[in-house]
């Protein structure tokens, strides 16, 4: 397998101009000729479906959710970044790039950034005239706030429901589009094979989750963007839905899966009540503008309400270990920060793994009533949670699984090892590096959707004739189909006792311990022999009771363990061989005396893509060698 | 063509006009709903002369059937007429659609917002329709009336009043009135998008006001009869 | 520790859109009070599993109220007895040991039943498809500070975008009505200076396509901002009626007809 990631040559500013100008395109005429699958519809997904329908491709678009306006985008509460320097605070595109490459810790490819950064002001400008309600400020101009691992104010964002907010406008594009007939939707639709002719994608197998009803679609490009694969730990502030079905069964066709151990803790999620839990709950990031971190010095002062700890009793630590930064450090900073206080016993809250997020300084200085305009909906989610009223006593905040950096390996292009197989959003491994900055996934999902595959996938288009798509008796096409119905066969016969939750819940403990924050070679040894005696459990004693041919939410959950029984297995292998520490991986053996990530550029500064290569048999490590020509290679500093 | 005119054009294909959509529908019966109040008010308030004496009402009376050469009470009549029947088409269409919204109910709805009122404006509703049928036949055409004397409308008044079901029906009809009028006029301010934060206490208060006064006065006339205060 | 407590559940099973349903009565034991309302299901279907009976289906997805997914009429209340909140963020504390629960689906004709406690709620997407959208393809639209919008515009603007499409207030009216949500919309788009060109044919595709789902229509209850989870105002509907006058009164056909340029 080659990994040519198709950058272009020239001057960083001018790559993704030349680019475009080089792309071949499509004649007007025949672009209705051809036909686009979209896989997924949340930002990446809904914005690119809405775009090349724009553009005057035939394009069909799927999504597990009963409507494409649910897709997870909608939870992202804190913003959006973007160079517009409209705070004269001293940003520009050149330093989002910058801060980019660095938040990733340096291991993200810098065309891709620099391309990024580029196309973040149209975003904006793009939503805004699609009426996205940005926050603004009493002149009428949009208002910015600050994000983690940034200095300067580039976050725009619409309440605590920027996720929300940018989705709607990418649904209510698609949605037009639809009403045009220029995109054929299908809600309730479960991606589970990609159809793959002479190492060409060429279609998609698909599950109506409603009647059981398996089909084929054919096209003459097809789209992944279907999210990050972050609920492998179980408890994670993903949706339940989120799975890594799609980009998993693109990597046994060929796809090559890229930093598969790149995760994102998210250092604000409130934390663990009990057994019963079955999500995490994220407090955007955006709230560390205002609150400030602490735990008390001494454990013994943990039992106690808050309230009743002096001020020369707090350790605010961030501000102390991190102070030009302070509560802003990077997420993988504060996560294990976080983590550190807590493994001295000085968590606080019934489990002890929590830390104190304060609002007190804040109330103070502004007035609650401008404290709750900022962050109410987010206040009022917590006190719905928790029971406690944030504006009276600090929250209570624990790092949790958010993010997955990591992805099915793309080009320059966005186009996976096979191909005619794109992969935007999330969903590919491109842009973030180890580490993804705040605001950035939104950032990307859109790039990706609206200003990046548009004009890449008319170069690939251009390369083929027209009306050449294999037909839907093809025998790939009836192939494929027989593999997602033994599947669903395999899985509905096993007869078990066990619910498919229980394996999901083993394998979540597996890779929050061993693959988590923290990772070590024995953890992940003794990982890598546990979760194949899950993964064997699970094809012995799982139960699923109803039908295959009928609204089954616990097959649709039993497909989705499966494949994250195996991606967290890869993700393990990946842990492993990264002999390093980087952005959101940390291999304990490789720290500062500090405590710090201690990358090791010499030997590491590359994406790993891992080939599958047949049930049974040992994947295979590709490497890509990452370039530092603009961002010189240093260690990060928070200080 | 845009979508937005492919699917007017769609919309209209379909017949949907003004009348035909529900928001359309909603504003004839809101408008038709002022009318009929604007009359009830006005006739709470012509009533009053009840309370001066026989001359006061009589006089009263044949004011209204001469005025305009006596053309006047035509044109009243039409557009009374057309405003009930409008209303009553708008409300039977509707409630028949908003029936057919929601075919299977639920085990036990727990309502927290609406009113009784609200929830019974189709029967208060049908009240009143009867009440008008009835309140026709015995104060203006007399059929029902036990001594009618089409020159004499304030002893038609009193005489049917003393005659305590009568009373008693009309009394009960006010109160539909009553309930018809509180939701009403509040519901129809909404319709015409009389929306304010800033105004909507005094929508409420306004609805409050004139359905306690219009409900109050025209449930005194029977009592006043039966009382002996109106002889 | 919090006490844990025991349930009884009376719940709607229906097989899908063309079986009859029927309530089924099923113990939920061992519930903690910090344990959402989708959890304490979660609890009860797992049970369900291990005995090998279909567990009881549900909508849900993020789990912490946006996505509008989750339904369900809990006790006779779209979400559950609390003020502003999706059954996903309703918690176990709001009942208390021994209650006796009905679950129920979203009850509308233009939503239909789809299995147990979930319903289809396509008709709310080809509302959007109509015109709720403001007709901008992606390209570069001018800059986004080009255009200066009052902040109380933009905030009003975002309260009604607010909206999560969850349903509740079909759900909640008496006449099943989706007035709420369409206008929801309406006031988004027609209180930015973005969405004043289409404000009006907007207003009217919408309302068309809302009657041709067969909604019902507002008679002003209320129940719907009373269940609505994200506190969308009932002047909304106000303003959409409105709107909608003003479009019919001043409506005239497009007089347009093609024709090439040069
Ligand atoms: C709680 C939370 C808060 C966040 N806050 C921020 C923030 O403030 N700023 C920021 O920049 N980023 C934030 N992020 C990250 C960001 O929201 C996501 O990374 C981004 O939205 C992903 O977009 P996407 O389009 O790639 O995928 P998604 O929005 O997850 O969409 C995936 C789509 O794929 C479909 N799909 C998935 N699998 C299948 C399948 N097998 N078959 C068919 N369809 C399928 C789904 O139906 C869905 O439509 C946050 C993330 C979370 C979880
Ligand atoms: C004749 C039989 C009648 C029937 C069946 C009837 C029925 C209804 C119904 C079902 C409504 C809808 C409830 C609502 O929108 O809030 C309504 C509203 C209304 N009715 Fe009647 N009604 C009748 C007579 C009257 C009369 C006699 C009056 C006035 C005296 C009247 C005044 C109104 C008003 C003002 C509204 C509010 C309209 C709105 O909200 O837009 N109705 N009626
Ligand atoms: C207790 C209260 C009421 C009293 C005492 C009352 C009295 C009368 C009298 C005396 C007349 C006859 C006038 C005449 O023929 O010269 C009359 C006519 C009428 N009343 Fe009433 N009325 C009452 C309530 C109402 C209500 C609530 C309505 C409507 C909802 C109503 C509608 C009418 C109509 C339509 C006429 C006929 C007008 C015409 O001649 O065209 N009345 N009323
Ligand atoms: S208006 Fe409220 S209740 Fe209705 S769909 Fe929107 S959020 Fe749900
Ligand atoms: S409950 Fe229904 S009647 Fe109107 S105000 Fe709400 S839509
Ligand atoms: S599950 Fe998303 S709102 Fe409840």
């Amino acid at each position: 397998m080659e990994l040519k990631s198709k950058i272009p040559d020239g001057p960083i500013d001018k790559k993704w101009e030349k680019h475009k100008f080089d792309l071949k395109l499509v004649n007007p005429a025949n672009k209705r000729k051809y036909k686009v699958l979209v896989v997924g519809s949340g930002l990446a997904g809904g914005a690119a479906a809405a775009s090349m329908a724009e553009l005057g491709y035939e394009v069909e678009c799927f999504c597990y959710q009963d409507s494409p306006r649910r897709a997870h985008s909608i939870a992202a509460q804190g913003g959006i970044n973007a160079a517009k320097n409209y705070q004269n605070d001293g940003d520009s595109v050149y330093r989002l790039f910058y801060d980019t490459v660095k938040g990733g810790d340096f291991r993200a490819r810098e065309a891709n950034v620099h391309r990024l950064a580029e196309v973040s002001n149209n975003i904006i400008d793009q939503c805004v005239a699609q009426g996205v309600p940005f926050a603004r400020e009493y002149g009428g101009l949009l208002d910015n706030r600050s994000f983690g691992g940034a200095q300067v104010s580039r976050t725009f964002y619409a309440r605590g429901q920027t996720g929300q907010q940018l989705l709607i406008g990418a649904y209510q594009a698609l949605e037009r589009q639809i009403g045009l007939g220029k995109v054929k939707m299908f809600p309730r639709h479960e991606m589970l094979e990609v159809i793959v002719v002479d190492g060409v994608a060429k279609g998609i197998v698909v599950r109506d989750m409603v009647t059981g009803e398996v089909t084929s679609h054919v096209a003459d490009a097809v789209c992944l963007a279907t999210g990050g694969y972050g609920n492998v730990f179980y408890l994670s502030t993903n949706a339940k839905g989120c799975n890594g079905t799609a980009v998993w069964r693109a990597y046994k066709k060929g796809a090559a899966f890229a930093n598969p151990c790149f995760t994102q803790i998210h250092p604000t999620c409130i934390p663990v009540t009990g057994d019963h839990q079955s999500k995490l709950t994220l407090m955007s990031e955006s709230l560390r503008n205002d609150g400030r971190i602490w735990v008390p010095k001494r454990k013994e002062d943990c039992g106690k309400p808050a309230s009743e700890i002096p001020e020369e009793d707090r350790d605010y630590y961030l501000e102390r270990k991190y102070p030009s930064y302070g509560n802003l450090a990077p997420r993988d900073v504060s996560s294990r920060a976080a983590k550190q206080v807590c493994d001295e016993g000085r968590g606080v809250g019934p489990t002890r793994l929590g830390v104190y997020l304060d609002f007190s300084d804040a109330i103070n200085r502004l007035g609650a009533a401008k404290i709750e305009e900022k962050y109410g909906n987010l206040f009022e989610m917590y006190e719905r949670i928790t029971d406690e009223n944030p504006y009276k006593t600090p929250m209570r905040i624990f790092p949790a699984s958010h993010y997955t950096m990591g992805g099915l390996w793309v080009d320059y292009n966005l186009m996976s090892t096979i191909p005619g197989l794109f992969v935007l959003g999330e969903a590919n491994f491109s842009d973030h590096g180890a580490n993804r900055l705040g605001a950035s996934a939104l950032m990307q999902g859109l790039a990706d959707g609206y200003f990046v595959i548009p004009y890449t996938i008319g170069g690939y288009l251009a390369g083929i004739k027209p009306g050449t798509r294999i037909k839907a008796d093809d025998p790939a096409v009836k192939a494929a189909e027989q593999a997602v119905n033994d599947r669903t066969d395999k899985l509905m016969s096993i007869g078990g006792k066990e619910t498919p939750t229980h394996f999901h819940r083993e394998l979540g403990k597996v890779m929050w311990e061993m693959c988590g924050m923290g990772r070590n070679e024995a953890g992940l040894k003794k990982a890598l022999e546990l979760i194949p005696q899950i993964r064997e459990e699970f094809w012995k004693n799982l139960r699923i009771p109803g039908s295959g041919n009928d609204l089954n939410q616990s097959l649709e959950a039993a497909g989705r363990v499966a494949d994250f029984l195996e991606i967290g297995e890869l993700m393990c292998l990946d842990a492993l061989e990264r002999r390093e520490s980087c952005g959101g991986h940390f291999r304990e053996e490789w720290q500062t005396e500090e405590g710090e990530a201690l990358r090791d550029d010499e030997n590491f500064a590359h994406v790993a893509a891992w080939e599958y290569k047949g049930e049974g048999q040992a994947p295979v490590r590709h490497t890509e060698q990452l370039t530092f020509e603009n961002v010189h290679l240093a260690t990060r500093s928070y200080k | 063509m845009s979508v937005a005119e492919q699917s007017i054009a769609g919309a209209e294909a379909r017949g949907h006009g003004f009348l035909a959509s529900s928001v359309g529908r909603k504003v004839v019966m809101a408008a038709t709903g002022v009318i009929l109040f604007g009359f009830v008010t006005v006739h709470m308030l012509g009533n009053l002369t009840s309370y001066m004496g026989a001359e006061a009402m009589n006089h009263y009376a044949q004011f209204l059937r001469t005025m305009v050469h006596g053309m006047g009470i035509w044109v009243f009549r039409a557009v009374l007429l057309t405003a009930v029947g409008l209303h009553i088409w708008a409300a039977t269409t509707l409630t028949l659609d908003n029936m057919a919204a929601r075919p299977v109910g639920y085990r036990n709805q727990q309502n927290v917002a609406s009113t009784w009122a609200s929830r019974t404006m189709r029967w208060s509703g049908v009240i009143l329709a009867a009440f008008i049928i009835y309140h026709l036949l015995h104060l203006t055409t007399g059929t029902v009336h036990p001594n009618f004397d089409h020159a004499n409308p304030y002893a038609n008044f009193v005489n049917g009043f003393k005659v305590p079901a009568a009373a008693g029906f009309y009394i009960v009809a006010q109160l539909c009135l009553g309930l018809h009028m509180w939701h009403g006029v509040w519901s129809c301010t909404q319709s015409f998008g009389l929306a304010h934060p800033r105004y909507n206490s005094l929508r409420r208060n306004f609805a409050t006001g004139l359905t306690v006064l219009v409900v109050g006065v025209n449930i005194s006339y029977p009592i006043a009869v039966l009382t002996g205060f109106i002889h | 520790m919090s006490k844990h407590f025991n349930l009884t559940l009376h719940v709607w099973r229906q097989k899908n859109a063309k079986c009859d349903g029927k309530f089924v009565e099923y113990p939920a034991e061992n519930i903690s009070p910090d344990m959402s309302f989708l959890e304490m299901l979660d609890v009860v279907n797992e049970g369900l599993i291990r005995k090998g009976e279909e567990p009881i289906a549900f909508d849900h997805d993020c789990r912490e109220g946006i996505c509008g997914t989750c339904s369900m009429v809990i006790n006779g209340r779209p979400h559950g007895p609390r003020e502003r909140t999706t059954t996903c963020q309703l918690h176990m504390r709001s009942f208390k040991d021994g209650d006796s629960i009905t679950l129920e689906p979203w009850r509308a004709e233009a939503f239909p039943v789809i299995k147990d406690l979930m319903v289809d709620r396509g008709a709310f997407d080809r509302i959007i498809a109509a015109g709720g959208f403001i007709s901008v393809p992606t390209g570069s639209p001018q800059d986004a500070n080009a255009l200066p919008i009052p902040k109380e515009s933009a905030d009003l603007s975002m309260d009604a975008a607010a909206c999560i499409g969850c349903g509740a207030c079909v759900a909640a009216c008496p006449n099943a009505s989706a007035m709420l949500f369409v206008s929801a919309k309406i006031s988004h788009l027609g209180h930015l200076p973005q969405g004043q060109p289409e404000r009006y044919l907007r207003v009217r595709d919408m309302i068309a396509q809302m009657d041709a789902e067969e909604f019902g229509t507002c008679t002003n209850h209320g129940e719907c901002e009373a269940a609505c989870p994200k506190g969308i105002k009932m002047e909304n509907i106000a303003r959409m009626n409105r709107d909608f006058i003003k479009a019919s009164l001043t409506y005239r056909p497009a007089t347009t007809s093609g024709g090439g340029a040069g």
